[in-house]
């Protein structure tokens, strides 16, 4: 086979047309090829690369024009009030960890009824930071009814959908794309005032597709988590990019695991080095609202593993006082008036 | 065939994102080089690619030669100059190959959809021209999806030719972190190597605990033990566990030669106090160099490492 001399070049970062309105994909024959356009993309079946594919008649002849289901999405998501993506180009820089906190700290106020969805297909950790791990999820006339963990939140996950919870999810983009539209469309939320997204790490199908699926539903914006050095930075920036191309709103970044309380001494370590000024420094050189910092805790760690809310077991420690900082900081930037943790007056 | 010139193949694998995944590759490349191996490090996670970063090459971009791509050298291979408590050592080429080098600006997003990143792994595994190898160490971005599949139904192709060396898909060294969070992903990605037919060399358990420099107390940040019940599970080697080193931390993203204040504890052994003062030469040391005084290097990669050769070449 002759190597390919031609240069991967990057000056068409965006392949992927943001704006294009999806049409339903087709069902394939075969796998794409490498430069299909995506057989939910309007070249589908007429490229240039489409000229002697296998699928190149199914997409052609798929129904033209915008995927019938989007308005579906819209109207279903119509009743939730805000819709927060937290997203982090890196993986393991407590995305999951955060979105729970955020969650928990939007249900603590009982008046709301928040939901929480996963949509890492291939390593969903929600289930088990929620405690509610071995559930599956109900299907009535309406849909699929969410996991409630407590009265007013509610999780949804895949992990819920495996018969045996150490499978590997071994499935190609087009597949996952498939399970965040079912999510978004079948799902009964109900009326929300929250609606937490948790994102895989990476820039790639299931950034493109939430994105995308809940353009018309209108999202608040994405919350951005990193940890304090630059090999994370790196990918945050990446993150940033993405959502500037994809005209997602930023509301803040938030840097976790920042600075470690030595339980023996009380000496703060700097375990994750903010080399280059860490995520405070970001936020200026980007001009994105800078959230908070979260100090690395055993902890929340422990209360993740055990499926309990970290808030409520420590609500007094210096990780949870700032996590409750940030959790304000998202309420206010996302135009929530009032009190969103419920605290009365003291907030 | 472009993998020709391998000997072995070993893959660093996580379900978890953020474990340490391209640190351990880093490290294990960095110790086989020590070990006297020519090393070569391919990174296929294509939205986060750290492995520029992490050997000190982000500046570094990809040379074109007919017939492929050439990778990023980080060193040749060559002697090094004895240390306080090292001899002189003669160390093995080290290259690497990312989509790092490749990007115009090193923040941009990478927003591509399967197909393309299928198509990007295949010709990374195809194109490019890696000079004589003992080991190509395979760096995954964390999940079972696309890059994986694609990357194992090449390799599976090529590695199964009769031109190809005997087991040159040695396997894959899965990296977790202790919490039960994580584990509980990392034990798809070991239920993805046992669907796909990939040995798993070991578990290697990362960040596990973490010595406070003020008390020399261990920490544990992250629980402790998660990774060896899941080895001894799934019926698999456990390779070891590994500390945060703040030290490593600092000299990849500062560049510093390791340092340790004295009466550092790990298990309340106290380690020893070597004679390895920083001097000004070490700005220009290779970082292969500066390794050699990383305790993660001499207490624990060096026999990590020597375990999985042995394993390997049993098997050749």
């Amino acid at each position: 086979m002759a190597p390919s001399l031609e240069e991967p070049t990057m000056e068409e970062p965006t392949q992927v047309d943001f704006d294009a309105p999806l049409k339903a994909a087709p069902k394939l024959v075969a796998p794409e090829p490498e430069h299909c356009p995506g057989p939910e993309s309007q070249a589908a079946g007429t490229a240039d690369s489409c000229a002697g594919c296998p699928n190149q008649a199914i997409c052609a002849s798929a129904p033209k024009g915008p995927d019938p289901d989007i308005p579906l999405i819209t109207a279903r998501l119509a009743s939730i009030k805000h819709k927060i993506l937290v997203l982090s180009g890196k993986g393991g820089v407590g995305k999951s960890t955060f979105s729970t906190m955020l969650a928990h700290g939007f249900a603590s106020n009982p008046s709301h009824t928040v939901g929480l969805m996963d949509t890492d297909i291939c390593g969903p950790s929600i289930p088990k930071m929620m405690g509610v791990e071995d559930e599956t999820i109900h299907v009535t006339a309406e849909g699929w009814e969410p996991v409630w963990v407590t009265e007013n939140l509610g999780v949804m996950s895949v992990q819920f959908m495996l018969p045996n919870r150490d499978d590997a999810v071994i499935w190609r983009g087009a597949k996952k794309n498939g399970l965040i539209k079912k999510f978004l469309m079948d799902v009964v939320w109900d009326e929300l005032d929250f609606l937490v997204v948790d994102t895989p790490p990476g820039t790639s199908d299931e950034h493109l597709s939430v994105n995308s699926y809940l353009k018309g539903a209108g999202v608040s914006g994405a919350v951005l988590v990193t940890t304090p050095q630059e090999v994370s930075l790196l990918d945050v920036r990446k993150e940033m990019d993405f959502c500037r191309k994809a005209g997602i709103r930023i509301l803040g970044i938030v840097e976790n695991m920042s600075g470690f309380v030595c339980p023996g001494c009380s000496h703060v370590s700097q375990i994750f080095k903010a080399s280059t000024g860490g995520a405070k420094r970001l936020a200026e050189e980007e001009k994105i609202p800078f959230l908070g910092k979260v100090p690395l805790d055993p902890r929340i760690g422990q209360a993740c593993d055990l499926g309990e809310s970290f808030l409520e077991a420590w609500p007094d420690s210096p990780a949870c006082e700032a996590i409750r900082e940030v959790v304000r900081r998202v309420a206010v930037e996302v135009g929530f008036g009032g009190d969103v943790l419920g605290e009365g007056e003291s907030s | 065939m472009p993998l020709e010139n391998i000997q072995n193949i070993v893959l660093v694998l996580s379900g978890k994102g953020g474990v340490g995944k391209s640190s351990i590759t880093t490290q294990l490349a960095l110790t086989l080089s020590l070990q006297g191996y020519s090393v070569g490090v391919l990174d296929i996670d294509l939205t986060g690619p750290s492995i520029p970063r992490f050997f000190g090459i982000e500046k570094a971009k990809v040379r074109q030669a007919p017939g492929g791509w050439i990778p990023v050298p980080v060193h040749d291979a060559q002697t090094l100059l004895p240390r306080a408590r090292s001899t002189s050592k003669d160390i093995g080429a080290l290259s690497c190959m990312s989509l790092g080098f490749i990007l115009a600006n090193r923040n941009d997003a990478v927003i591509w959809r399967g197909p393309k990143k299928t198509a990007m792994v295949r010709q990374f595994l195809t194109d490019v021209l890696w000079p004589k190898l003992d080991f190509l160490l395979i760096d995954t971005p964390p999940g079972t999806s696309d890059e994986h599949i694609s990357l194992l139904e090449t390799l599976l192709k090529q590695t199964n030719t009769p031109s190809a060396p005997r087991n040159q898909l040695a396997g894959a060294v899965v990296v977790t972190t202790p919490q039960a969070i994580a584990v509980s992903d990392v034990k798809k990605e070991l239920n993805f190597c046992k669907k796909t037919g990939i040995r798993v060399l070991g578990v290697v358990e990362n960040m596990s605990g973490f010595v406070c420099p003020k008390c020399a107390k261990c920490a544990n940040l992250f629980s402790k033990g998660g990774g060896e019940a899941m080895a001894i599970e799934f019926e698999v080697p456990f390779l070891g566990r590994l500390p945060i080193d703040p030290a490593f931390s600092a000299l990849i993203e500062e560049g510093t030669r390791p340092e340790y204040p004295k009466g550092t504890f790990d298990d309340d052994i106290e380690l020893e106090n070597e004679e390895n003062k920083r001097t000004i030469e070490d700005e220009k040391a290779l970082l292969v160099d500066k390794y050699r005084d990383c305790h993660l290097y001499q207490k624990q990669f060096n026999e990590i490492v020597k375990k999985l050769v042995a394993d390997i070449h049993s098997r050749n």
